[in-house]
């Protein structure tokens, strides 16, 4: 018999399936699916009530090797399956996999639209900012002066910021985490799969081949602590290898203060996850190493969760309507689809 | 629709002004004829079709056979008084059966010079004309590039032209309801409604209902149409215009209850009886393009029979929703024109390749690219056939008139469902929008649509990897027990559709090319060769469950007539003409385009010759030379517009010549 899916515990092994899995030694995906499947376990949900969907692209492999119901699309499309899959099935628990290409490049619109309508989807971004699959080109992530085969001398477009883009889009529930901090992880996929509506989660994944330390800047142990701001809800906005530093609103403009010399901790910036407004969280969206790393005061690059809002998702709307049409006229029988006002009768 | 054809039943006692008994006036002469064909046309907000709609009603709630076409600009307001704002409904209502809105108008009514100028050419000589002649100023001349009024210069000699001055009295007949000068004139098309139902001697109850419940909320405008509407009617009355009134009795018609349906609702009702009788959701992913939209919105309407309707960012997202949800369970169906099927070309692949049901609804049009996107054509066949990489079979079928749109729609979710696979719904804008009198289907007639889904896993007596052509298994060893296999095939090739949210079956699919049985991925040279053969079986077993191909004709004909889809009314037309005539010549029409009908080959090669008309450049005859070796001709038409039958006729006569 195949194996029963209503045990009281899942263990991470539970979700392994039986193929080889076909990711470059090293890449960060090996600690995603790692960690997602650790993230399941815990959580219960039992394999039968979760699908992955992903599109095309190495992070696009993900639902082979996850043993649960899978769909492997196409291009950029994914969350245009998942959200089908939704309508039909609104007890699934459904994951889009998709990278910096696929989600944000070829598949951008459906990716903008789907957090729109806050259809009840976990999105994980894997951000690589390259194209692995294809071999080696710039993504729409790829941070300016970026060598590629398709960059030589460096890439010269702006890239897209993927969690500005999805608040933009006005997604409920929007998180960052990175490959190595596994721990961090596993709990914002947890957060995500609780959160009822779109969720958004960029993951900083190091391609070892294409784009290799591209993010060591928030990995690296030795200068991880001073570039990475561990977001927490109702926290100031500490950060800092002493925890010394801190973020503090001068006007619209955040800047980067060290406490007790420059200010105290009440002055600084409190995470409000659950604001009515987007703005703070669009704001952290913007802090970016790279753009910043001449400024004396660099900023950190924010992690965790950005936003968790609640709104009526897509589904909920839709059934609603279905509801009050029954209840109006009562549930439709095929017996009554034909008639019409105009009806006439031949003898 | 099907009813013998008969003579025209004796002339029925004239209905007076809203039902009621005639005004005590002498009876004018009177006129029985068999069937009449008439246009309404004007500016695209003069409210033809709405007149012609209304028209149409009237006729078929009077008993007669009926068939529409209704014409309008892509424009939803081209420039007022432009030859390019001209909208025009036709309808064809008839004592016998009857297949297509008409050829010849007898009659033409035209709001302003330009609907004079782009549809005099089809009033037969000697019809009747009926102008408004109050908009036939110098600018009005000129907009419609006329350099002299047509009224004055002697070219309407050959027709009987009724000179009305409508707009004037519109006016006069609203004048107590105090509206604005604007709102008086949108009065217009009741008035010339009004006349025309006076001409024909139809009752007005129809058309007055319609008028209290479309303005119930304004009393104002309904007082205002009504008087519009039977001051229409009484001009004629009283004017005497014309000497004459035409009777059209009722179609002898096959017992039952009717309703008058375009393509477009029936395919609605069609869906939705689909998967009521399936018992199943019905998703249906959509992004708004004309002529399609119509069944967007009317699923939108469908939602307590459970319909869920998509309004997608794009045509990639709406057949990505439908097949989503197909994967999910549900019916999964997609609607668009032309364009809309070039972009959703990956996305059916991927259905190809999962072997997944979902419905590609294609109501064709003018093409390529942006095209005539109100304007008919039926060149999509070799697209949905052929066009999208790599060998990639998808079942065809189509509709071939109005009420067939049902059928087939019905027909479309069975065969998709039945062998997981994709399936092409070729309507076009001529039956999509057209209508004809449907007699409503007995519930318990209609097939049902059986579907299982595995609750099991299904690997009991198979042996093992490579006895299908494929090759090993990831790991190359054979399956352990108790294993779901989403590949494995029943008796015509079909899959198992199994839905997630099933314990014990969870399976992974994608695009890339699978081993058979197991589902897993697969690069081998062998497999590839295997599963590319099986997609193509498997569609091919989908004739062992449809009709063969029938033929009408004398058994010595010599000339096949073929055609598919929406021409089938002006080929039967056509080829019944021809036959009462005494020429050999006998019919065939596909409804199944892929797979076609197991006795294909059989019928065409028992005739001489071949001619398929059809909208496009030679579509049809392409395919039957290509895949039987016969010397199909073609008669090609793309101008936007459904074949005359005069022109299908004289292309018989020409074959057989």
């Amino acid at each position: 018999m195949a194996a029963t899916t209503t045990l009281p515990t899942l263990k991470p092994d539970d979700f392994k399936t039986d193929q080889e899995v076909r990711w470059c030694p090293g890449c960060g995906d090996y600690s995603i699916l790692a960690q997602m499947k650790k993230a399941l376990a815990a959580l219960g949900t039992p394999r039968e009530k979760i699908a992955f969907v992903s599109g095309i692209g190495c992070s696009s492999r993900f639902p082979y090797y996850m043993n649960t119901y899978g769909f492997h699309t196409i291009h950029g499309r994914a969350p245009t399956f998942a959200t089908g899959l939704r309508l039909a099935n609104p007890e699934l628990q459904v994951w889009v996999v998709t990278g910096d290409g696929d989600g944000l490049s070829i598949g951008g619109n459906h990716l903008v639209h789907a957090l729109r309508r806050n259809i009840d989807i976990k999105v994980l971004l894997f951000n690589n900012e390259i194209y692995g699959l294809t071999k080696g080109q710039y993504s729409p992530a790829s941070r300016p002066g970026t060598p590629s085969k398709t960059s030589p001398g460096g890439s010269f477009e702006t890239p897209v910021r993927p969690l500005s883009v999805a608040l933009a889009a006005e997604a409920t529930f929007v998180a960052r985490t990175i490959d190595l901090d596994v721990q961090h992880m596993v709990g914002v996929l947890q957060r995500a799969a609780a959160h009822k509506g779109s969720a958004f989660v960029e993951i900083y994944q190091n391609c070892k081949i294409f784009n290799d330390g591209v993010f060591e800047y928030a990995t690296d142990k030795s200068v991880k602590a001073d570039n990475v701001l561990y977001l927490e809800h109702g926290k100031p906005m500490v950060f800092g290898k002493d925890r010394s530093k801190g973020i503090r609103l001068n006007g619209l403009k955040p800047e980067v203060v060290t406490v007790g010399r420059d200010c105290q901790v009440d002055d600084l910036l409190t995470h409000d996850e659950a604001a009515d407004e987007p703005t703070l969280a669009y704001l952290l969206s913007r802090f970016a190493h790279d753009t910043a790393k001449d400024a004396v005061d660099p900023y950190p690059e924010p992690v965790g969760v950005y936003r968790a809002v609640r709104r009526p998702t897509y589904e909920e709307l839709l059934d609603a309507r279905i509801d009050a049409a029954v209840a109006r006229k009562g549930r439709g029988k095929v017996e009554e689809l034909f008639a019409a006002e105009d009806v006439w009768t031949v003898q | 629709m099907s009813s013998p054809n008969g003579s025209p039943a004796a002339a029925a006692p004239a209905a007076g002004l809203n039902g009621t008994t005639s005004n005590g006036k002498p009876a004018r002469q009177r006129e029985t004829v068999d069937a009449v064909t008439i246009r309404f046309a004007g500016d695209s907000g003069d409210g033809m079709q709405l007149a012609g709609t209304q028209f149409t009603n009237t006729s078929a709630l009077a008993g007669n056979d009926i068939a529409t076409f209704p014409d309008f600009p892509a424009e939803i307001r081209a420039p007022a008084g432009t030859l390019a704002g001209v909208s025009g409904f036709q309808v064809h209502f008839s004592a016998s059966d009857i297949h297509t809105p008409g050829d010849a108008l007898d009659a033409l009514v035209v709001m302003n010079p330009a609907a004079l100028k782009t549809n005099l050419k089809d009033l037969r000589p000697g019809g009747i004309l009926i102008v408004n002649t109050d908009n036939f100023g110098v600018s009005d001349l000129d907009k419609a590039r006329y350099k002299v009024s047509p009224l004055e210069d002697g070219s309407l000699a050959g027709y009987r032209v009724v000179r009305t001055p409508v707009a004037k009295l519109t006016r006069e007949a609203v004048a107590e309801f105090k509206l604005s000068p604007k709102e008086a004139d949108r009065c217009k098309n009741f008035f010339a409604l009004g006349l025309v139902y006076w001409l024909y001697e139809r009752p007005l109850d129809v058309t007055l209902k319609y008028i209290r419940d479309k303005f119930a909320k304004n009393p104002q405008y309904v007082n205002a149409n009504t008087a519009a509407l039977k001051a229409g009617y009484n001009y004629g009355e009283t004017v005497e215009l014309l000497p004459v009134q035409y009777q059209v009795a009722k179609a002898r018609i096959e017992p039952g209850t009717y309703r008058k349906i375009t393509g477009n609702e029936a395919a609605v009702l069609g869906f939705v009886a689909a998967a009521q009788l399936a018992n199943k959701t019905l998703v249906y992913g959509s992004y708004p393009i004309t002529p399609a939209s119509p069944i967007l919105e009317g699923l939108a309407e469908m939602r307590r029979y459970g319909v869920k309707t998509f309004q997608a960012e794009d045509e990639i997202a709406a057949i990505g929703v439908a097949l989503g949800a197909s994967y999910g369970g549900a019916i999964g169906i997609t609607g668009t024109s032309g364009p809309g099927v070039c972009l959703k070309s990956e996305a059916i692949n991927l259905a190809v390749m999962t072997e997944l049901p979902v419905v590609i609804v294609d109501v064709q049009r003018g093409g390529p690219s942006t095209g005539l996107p109100t304007k008919t054509e039926q060149s999509d066949l070799l697209q949905a056939m052929f066009g999208r990489n790599g060998d990639s079979p998808v079942a065809i079928v189509a509709p071939q008139s109005p009420v067939d749109c049902f059928d087939m729609a019905f027909e479309a979710v069975r065969i998709a469902t039945r062998f997981m696979c994709p399936v092409f719904y070729l309507s076009d804008g001529y039956i999509a929008n057209g209508s004809e009198p449907w007699k409503l289907p007995q519930v318990d007639r209609l097939p049902r649509i059986k579907i299982d889904h595995p609750t099991e896993p299904n690997d009991a007596g198979w042996a093992g990897p490579g006895h299908e052509g494929g090759g090993e298994t990831a790991k190359g060893e054979p399956a352990a027990g108790g294993k779901f296999l989403p590949y494995r095939r029943d008796d015509v090739l079909s899959r198992p559709w199994a839905v997630p949210g099933t314990p014990g079956l969870e399976h992974r699919i994608g695009g890339i090319e699978k081993q058979d049985v197991t589902g897993n991925i697969n690069y081998e040279p062998a497999n590839h060769q295997h599963m590319t053969d099986t997609r193509w079986r498997k569609v091919e077993n989908i004739a062992g469950t449809i009709p063969d191909l029938a033929v009408t004709g004398p058994a010595d004909a010599e000339l096949l007539v073929v055609g598919w889809g929406g021409t089938y009314g002006s080929i039967t037309t056509a080829v019944e003409r021809a036959q009462r005539r005494g020429l050999k010549v006998a019919q065939a029409h596909f409804r199944y385009l892929n797979p076609m009908p197991k006795n294909t080959e059989a019928v065409l090669k028992r005739f001489r010759k071949v001619l398929v008309p059809e909208l496009n450049t030679g579509q049809l005859a392409w395919l039957l030379r290509a895949k039987y070796l016969v010397p199909a001709e073609g008669l090609c038409k793309v101008q936007g517009k459904p074949f005359l039958v005069s022109e299908i006729e004289a292309a018989i006569e020409k074959a057989l010549a």
